[in-house]
């Protein structure tokens, strides 16, 4: 598993191969957002496990924008590092952000009802994980899955 | 002179028919294959009838006037049969937007000297057929949307069922994503069928769920306690490698529950269970 911090995971310079974006406002929205994320990684050869995983971590990402920022844009991107391919999602609402991030990347800390893994969960399934959030203003999170990461 | 629009047009009839059906029939997207030149003469009558029958001075102006109820009834039956012919919506549209160049050039004959009454003829009737031509559209895509609504109960009714595999076990396999909405569904026809059956183990089966995020594991969770509430115990069946390793990452903890990878492994602990035993007799039928 990948455990390097955050600041090194932003400084990652990647390739963008293809892009796509597509706009999230409703719970129905979910599915369509993961069958074109599983579209991408199919495309790029990712193993199933870490499809599963990266579809998993997709599926959080985009309910907890829907529920905490009132939905927002996605954005799916093929990048590549050397002979790398990946996958990157890029998540960013503008809710009214997380007040502590570091209590919310903690195991079982929500301010809703849910398990509160969602985002340290989400961060233990991809390769890098990055969050930016202002109260008041709203919270992006990209995430990258590396084809064999 | 004031020449009343509606009157002029009516006395017309005729050669608006004529002129709208040379203009369909000089069209090259005309689909002679799907509709008889006849049909759609009678198609075209039908409809310069309706709407000469019940246009004035006054309600060419006003598109939403109900004297026009009548021809939208018509047109919405044209642009549904016509979508069952297999025309597509541009062809519908098409043909009613043919009908406005002809009652333009009528007009056009009509009003040769006097530009501002054209102009203004040739605005409200421009109008009334961009209105015309909209309700076909309308009705061609709530054509479409009663199907998908339809196919959406469909498969929101089917997509849960309870069945019973043995006597006092119930086997739920779900297929597709668990929200919510759907959650509900399945823990209450789940809970139902266990008062109704008396049936003392219940088999979740999640082979058809694409991907166990943390939303589903909570609502699985929900299900598996509410089940142990009646006094059933609850198995949780086909839980796939990579959804075990997505799931043990995400940190959900289900050690609580029973869970199996297969529905048949989870068949077998519920007979165990129930001390049941299935042997293989020497007829080759089983037997318990």
């Amino acid at each position: 598993m990948d455990r390097r911090t955050m600041a090194t995971m932003t400084t990652t310079p990647v390739t963008v191969l293809n892009k796509d974006s597509m706009l999230i406002v409703k719970e129905q929205d979910v599915v369509p957002f993961r069958n074109r994320v599983k579209e991408y990684a199919t495309k790029i050869g990712m193993g199933l496990v870490n499809q599963t995983k990266l579809i998993t971590a997709a599926s959080e990402l985009v309910r907890n924008m829907l529920r905490y920022g009132g939905g927002g844009n996605t954005l799916i991107e093929v990048v590549s590092k050397g002979r790398e391919n990946g996958i990157r999602l890029t998540f960013s609402d503008k809710g009214p952000g997380i007040a502590n991030i570091e209590m919310a990347m903690k195991d079982g800390f929500t301010t809703g009802k849910s398990l509160g893994l969602g985002l340290p969960g989400t961060k233990r399934l991809v390769s890098e994980f990055d969050i930016k959030s202002k109260p008041g203003e709203g919270t992006t999170v990209m995430i990258i899955k590396w084809k064999n990461g | 002179m004031k020449i009343e629009i509606s009157k002029m047009l009516q006395k017309k009839k005729k050669q608006i028919i004529d002129l709208w059906m040379k203009n369909q029939l000089a069209d090259a997207g005309l689909r002679e294959d799907l509709m008889s030149n006849d049909e759609l003469r009678v198609q075209s009558e039908e409809l310069v009838d309706a709407l000469l029958k019940r246009l004035n001075e006054e309600n060419l102006a006003d598109i939403d006037s109900s004297d026009f109820d009548e021809i939208y009834e018509i047109l919405g039956g044209i642009s549904i049969t016509r979508a069952r012919q297999g025309f597509s919506p541009r062809e519908t549209g098409v043909y009613i937007f043919s009908l406005k160049d002809a009652l333009l050039e009528i007009l056009q004959q009509e009003f040769k000297n006097d530009a501002t009454q054209l102009y203004n003829a040739t605005i409200k009737v421009g109008k009334l057929i961009d209105n015309f031509g909209i309700v076909t559209f309308e009705t061609f895509i709530k054509g479409r949307e009663e199907v998908i609504l339809r196919q959406t109960d469909e498969i929101t009714e089917i997509s849960t069922p309870v069945i019973r595999v043995w006597d006092g076990i119930l086997a739920l396999p779900i297929i597709g994503t668990l929200d919510s909405a759907r959650t509900q569904v399945v823990m209450e026809n789940l809970l139902q069928e266990i008062v109704n059956t008396g049936s003392s183990i219940a088999i979740l089966d999640i082979s058809g769920v694409p991907a166990v995020d943390s939303l589903v594991a909570q609502h699985l969770i929900k299900t598996v306690s509410a089940t142990r509430l009646m006094g059933a115990e609850c198995i949780i069946s086909g839980i796939r490698p990579e959804i075990a390793q997505t799931v043990v990452h995400l940190g959900i903890d289900l050690s609580n529950i029973v869970t199996k990878a297969t529905l048949a492994s989870a068949l077998k602990y519920a007979f165990s269970i129930l001390q049941l035993e299935v042997r293989k007799k020497q007829s080759n039928s089983v037997k318990i």
